[in-house]
């Protein structure tokens, strides 16, 4: 096994059988493309286990290292690798991929091919970004895989997609610029080398790391969001259709997040701790004005989109304190939201798909008429809840506990999510779920049927089972995270 | 090795009842949704007794299960400890559940939810023993979690009615305040002891606390460690025990069926605060200050609660304020240092307390879903059992001699008065105060049900109407709550005119007499060997010479036979005593004189028809306020200043250069010939003045 290369797996299957789901052309040919799309997403998915099993969770060291040259001239490579921050990513995301397919399954129906296409792409984009050890494919492929989810945003959303997708566009884009600039300076500075690793050797006066520092979090905080620059995402999440917002919450979010460990702490850690009490602030800011503005939303995608920017904030805010506990709690926080959220969307698909409308008013009752769907709602409002025995709990409750560790009002701030977190999702689905059928839409309503059941089975396995066993997840993180933390406490200045 | 199985078969069983009978609820007929919820509440229940006779030869287990999470240096497992604290707690929850599990097949028959019902109470029973066995806070808190979701699930049970799901998502958040409190306390236990282990923890915990404060307030004004730990423990422990001021869950949980007010909302999970801080012993005698936090809490509670009893006409809310009331006894108790007779009340109150709530759901059933005690009266001729039952639980919870009832609320009299901690002289007015009101409102409500005249089949809809009315809160804007009294809810009604209640089936009456028996007996055997014995043994820890209470007690003792008899000259005896009295006058002899009192005393009648206004302010300040401050973050924060004015204003920046720009890009080569020119005059003018 050793020698294959599973990372270029991971990113050119799913690639591939975009293609290949293209070549299908329309929608004469559309059960076809739906089954290639299928086969290709699974088939993506398998090549990513033995990431897994094979991991070795006693080296802080890239595994799976791929190394060829691609642009000799600039010193460019196809540097692949991963390590316990980011194997896990990689197959977080083609798990992700399985269910975007299988939720388009019957809502999709024109454009078949080039919708699914489009994710299965993506997908391959996403992978390359978690697994590139080169800034500039990172560059690359961080970009590219904007392409796939503006196109599905502005294709097959809502009636505002143009507007959200431009403005989608323009916020990652903007950041991105200010990516670039530091990527060749620090290009410039290590006297050539696009290699993310020798850039985290790479010594480096304050001021500089200072500047690379604010021109990382410009581009990572428009990814994760942060506040104050997250107003784009409700409006995506609002347009897109289902698909789209599972992967852009699911897996998009992540890319700033994932950033941040890798670029900003490493290649800037004097900077990172001059600055952290200004990423700090922004995160509780995330938490806690953002957790009230979710209680205010009468759309529920909407509420999700601001509840995830919530959530988002513990991610940020436990990279930040600098401990095991903390960094650990961020991860595990990230592929827990992965679950959760992306089955939320999915969850709020399911009723548009039926009632087409996403407006909490016009709900009312609807457990009457869908209870096996109420039950798995229910199981996911209370991971968003971040209830024991789910994902959604155990990353909130290592955040928390190293905030307190490192300072008991940033602790107390942060866990004023128990309280808001639990109003805004409860009294969603209050309103939504229980109570009498409240009109005949409600009444219409058809319960869920097999393909729907198994999309909620694969996310409900995933949140409980990390709920319930999380070590699994944490334990092949250990040897990356405490080598990266050892690392930040280093000074880089000379 | 085979112990250590039958520890994990306790919780198992339940959990394997639940998944069975909730997963195929659909499909499964009802006797088997009962028969495996009820088997595996038994086995627990069998499993936890062979765990009592084992630990009381001395066997006492502390081990892991199996390694949930490392992080750090870290580790956080999920395991038992199994001790004296632990067994009493188990077979408490594993006897009531089961006794209210064969209830629910008589008092559930006609309901459509039957196979979840039996489901979502199983899975209670599991979520409360692992909270009572847990040997760490991180498996507490799982548990205290958990059993605050089937809370939420259970009182939402009718899911239809606006006032359930009204109540439920109220019970939720209220306990969430309380964990926010909990999750903190948990924090600083971790990042100052470095573990979540209880033995690790209470081990260290007296050299920590000794030179530990932190500085929670600015440089220089420290709190002690301790301090700090055990009130945020404790704020946990307020919301699950619904102390004041997170009392306000508890009243409107009494939407859900009356099996689980009785099972859950009475006699086990509310009791989680009071075994949580009976277990963090080694914790809260390390500080005084939060000893006092405690007993002021819990005397407050007691004392006011109880008030509220004597104006509520629906019998199950008579019943909750005497549990509230009745929790700030067991809270009082913690405070004055004596967590043994804390945990000796829990356990007779949960007897006596399930039973009456028992009783009171078999008086349902009769008046055939009738609440109102008023529309009631009489009731001892046709509901013999319930009667008796319900008498005895009355008598017991008032503290009658030689009941169970008596012990343990004696002996937390008695404590308090020892006791020396600031606010010991408040709570010993507030329990003093509160035997009198506990006995006048609880025979108050028997007289009304079970003697004089036969109110029934007259008036209905008054009754439950009213009670509604008063339940649905009329600030929840945009829910359904005024839909409440035209809803054809068939739960919803009484006795037709001439209609005559009815004893309730075996499988009803079967569990008030094996209730009653406990809550006669239980008191007179258990006091001598929980109180004075050696029966907790370590697993309960006093700092006997900062809090001699507990000794002094034992001076005073001379067997439970003597404490009954000796009762009789005692001011408590007697305060029980005028309260039934007064209650019989009241509303035996002259049921006149409650109106007139009622006529006259206006403002405080007012003051506790709106239980102090909590409700009141809660909806405004805080639900009304949170709601306000979200939208104004959201349309004045989001959409205003953030998109309106920095996005979609750099936008229209953009669009304003780009018009200006546009003006000199006009096309025709004449105007950018002339431009040209300016351009190298100026230049050269430039040039030539710079010499």
């Amino acid at each position: 096994m050793s020698g294959t290369p599973l990372l270029s797996l991971a990113i050119w299957v799913p690639i591939l059988a975009g293609f290949v789901v293209l070549a299908t052309g329309s929608d004469r040919n559309a059960p076809l493309a739906r089954m290639l799309s299928l086969i290709g997403a699974v088939a993506g998915l398998l090549v990513t286990i033995p990431l897994y099993t094979g991991f070795d969770m006693h080296t802080p060291a890239m595994q799976f290292v791929e190394l060829k040259t691609w642009i000799p001239r600039f010193n460019v490579n196809y540097h692949l690798g991963v390590d316990g921050i980011s194997m896990l990513f990689v197959i977080l995301n083609s798990f992700i991929t399985v269910t975007v397919v299988l939720a388009g399954w019957q809502v999709i129906d024109h454009k078949v091919a080039q919708y699914n296409a489009g994710f299965l792409i993506m997908s391959g984009l996403l992978n390359g970004i978690f697994s590139s050890l080169d800034g500039l494919l990172f560059y690359v492929f961080f970009e590219a895989s904007l392409i796939p989810l503006y196109l599905i945003i502005g294709v097959w959303g809502g009636p505002r997609r143009v507007y959200a997708a431009f403005k989608f566009f323009l916020f990652t884009l903007f950041g991105s610029l200010l990516f670039l600039l530091a990527l060749l300076y620090l290009f410039i500075a290590s006297g050539g080398s696009f290699s993310i690793l020798d850039w985290h050797q790479l010594p480096i006066g304050m001021t500089a790391q200072t500047w690379l520092f604010l021109a990382f979090l410009v581009a990572f905080a428009v990814k994760v969001p942060m506040w104050p620059v997250h107003t784009w995402l409700p409006d995506a999440h609002v347009e897109a259709p289902t698909g789209g917002s599972i992967v852009l919450a699911a897996i998009a979010l992540k890319l700033g997040a994932y950033g941040f460990l890798r670029f900003s702490l490493p290649i800037a850690p004097d900077a990172s701790h001059a600055l952290a009490g200004l990423v700090l602030g922004l995160s509780l800011i995330a938490i806690i004005y953002i957790g009230f503005v979710a209680l205010a939303q009468e759309d529920m995608k909407k509420l999700v989109a601001y509840s995830s920017i919530a959530h988002m904030g513990f991610v940020t805010l436990g990279f930040f304190l600098f401990s095991a506990l903390g960094v650990e709690g961020a991860l595990v926080q990230m592929i827990s939201h992965g679950f959760v959220s992306g089955a939320m969307f999915f969850a709020i698909g399911v009723m548009y798909d039926r009632a087409h409308s996403r407006q909490i008013a016009d709900y009312g009752g609807v457990v009457n008429t869908m209870p096996k769907f109420a039950a798995f709602f229910m199981l996911f409002a209370m991971a968003n809840a971040g209830l024991p025995a789910t994902s959604g709990f155990v990353g909130e409750f290592m955040v928390i506990l190293a905030a307190v560790d490192h300072n008991f009002w940033v602790a107390f701030a942060a866990a004023s999510t128990m309280i808001v977190g639990a109003a805004y999702t409860l009294w969603m689905y209050k309103r939504v779920v229980f109570g009498a059928v409240a009109n005949h839409h409600v009444a219409e309503l058809t319960d869920i049927n097999a393909r729907e059941f198994l999309i909620f089975v694969l996310f409900a396995a995933g949140a409980l089972g990390m709920g319930l066993y999380p070590q699994p997840f944490t334990e092949v993180m250990h040897s990356s995270v405490n080598e990266l933390l050892r690392h930040v406490a280093l000074s880089k200045i000379q | 090795m085979e112990m250590q199985k039958l520890y994990l078969l306790v919780p198992l069983a339940p959990l394997l009842g639940a998944v069975i009978a909730g997963l195929f609820c659909r499909i499964i007929p009802r006797w088997v949704a009962h028969s495996v919820a009820i088997a595996g509440v038994a086995i627990a229940f069998v499993a936890s007794y062979v765990i009592f006779k084992d630990v009381m030869a001395g066997n006492t287990y502390n081990g892991p299960v199996y390694q949930w999470l490392t992080s750090g240096d870290y580790r956080f497992e999920v395991g038992f400890l199994i001790d004296q604290l632990t067994v009493t707690m188990m077979l408490v929850v594993t006897f009531v559940s089961l006794m209210v599990h064969i209830y629910t097949i008589g008092y559930m028959q006609d309901d459509p939810g039957y196979n979840r019902f039996f489901s979502y109470i199983s899975l209670f029973t599991f979520s409360m023993l692992m909270l009572v066995m847990s040997n760490n806070f991180m498996q507490l808190f799982f548990g205290w979690e958990a059993v605050g979701l089937v809370s939420y699930l259970l009182i939402g049970f009718w899911y239809t009615r606006p006032t359930a799901i009204f109540a439920n998502l109220k019970a939720f958040l209220v306990n969430r305040v309380g964990d926010f409190g909990f999750i903190l306390g948990i924090g600083l236990v971790l990042a100052y002891f470095g573990t979540l282990d209880y033995a690790a923890v209470f081990a260290k915990a007296p050299a920590v606390a000794a030179h530990t404060t932190i500085a929670l307030f600015g440089e220089g004004k420290g709190v002690e460690l301790m301090t700090a730990i055990c009130i945020l423990l404790f704020i946990g422990a307020m919301g699950k025990s619904a102390q004041v001021p997170l009392h306000v869950w508890l009243p409107d949980s009494m939407e859900g069926p009356t099996p689980i007010s009785a099972l859950i909302h009475a006699a086990t999970m509310v009791t989680a605060g009071i075994f949580m801080v009976a277990r963090m012993s080694p914790l809260f005698e390390l500080s005084d200050t939060a000893l006092s936090f405690v007993i002021v809490i819990g005397s407050i509670t007691a004392l006011f609660m109880g008030f509220l009893g004597i104006i509520q006409n629906d019998i199950k809310r008579v019943v909750a304020y005497s549990t509230l009331s009745q929790l700030g006894y067991m809270t009082v108790a913690l405070g004055a240092s004596a967590y043994s007779v804390a945990i000796f009340h829990l356990m007779t109150h949960a007897f006596f307390k399930a039973l009456l709530f028992l009783a009171a759901g078999s008086v349902i059933i009769g008046m055939h879903h009738d609440q109102d005690i008023r529309n009631m009266g009489g009731l001892r001729k046709y509901m013999p059992i319930t009667w008796i039952t319900s008498l005895i639980g009355s008598l017991a919870l008032i503290g009658t001699p030689f009941f169970a009832g008596f012990y343990s609320k004696d002996s937390i009299i008695e404590a308090v008065a020892l006791s020396h901690i600031p606010g010991a002289g408040f709570a010993y007015f507030a329990v003093m105060a509160g035997v009198f009101v506990t006995a006048f409102y609880s025979f108050r409500m028997y007289f009304l049900v079970f003697h004089g005249e036969e109110r029934f089949g007259k008036h209905v809809d008054h009754g439950h109407h009213a009670a509604h009315a008063k339940a649905a809160h009329p600030s929840e804007s945009g829910d359904h709550a005024e839909h409440v009294e035209d809803e054809p809810d068939a739960d919803h009604h009484g006795l037709a005119p001439g209609q005559k209640p009815h004893e309730t089936p075996w499988v009803v009456t079967l569990p008030l007499i094996l209730l009653a028996i406990p809550s006669v007996i239980i008191g007179y055997i258990a006091i001598e060997p929980m109180l004075f014995g050696d029966y907790f043994a370590s697993a309960i820890y006093v700092n006997s010479e900062a809090h001699p209470v507990m000794e002094e007690l034992a001076h005073h003792f001379h067997g439970a036979l003597a404490m009954a008899t000796h009762a009789v000259t005692t001011a408590v005896f007697w305060l029980a005593f005028l309260g039934v009295a007064l209650s019989w006058f009241l509303y035996m002899k002259r049921p006149d004189i409650p109106a007139a009192i009622k006529a006259r005393s206006g403002f405080l009648y007012t003051l506790l028809d709106n239980k102090y206004y909590f409700d009141k302010f809660n909806d405004v300040f805080f639900a009304g306020g949170a709601r306000l401050l979200g939208r104004g973050l959201w349309k004045g924060g989001d959409a205003g200043l953030i998109d309106g004015i920095i996005v979609n204003g750099s936008v229209h920046l953009v669009g304003w250069f780009a018009t200006l720009a546009r003006l000199f890009q006009t096309g025709h080569i004449y105007h950018y010939a002339f431009t040209m020119i300016i351009g190298v005059f100026v230049l050269m003018t430039l040039w030539v003045t710079r010499a």
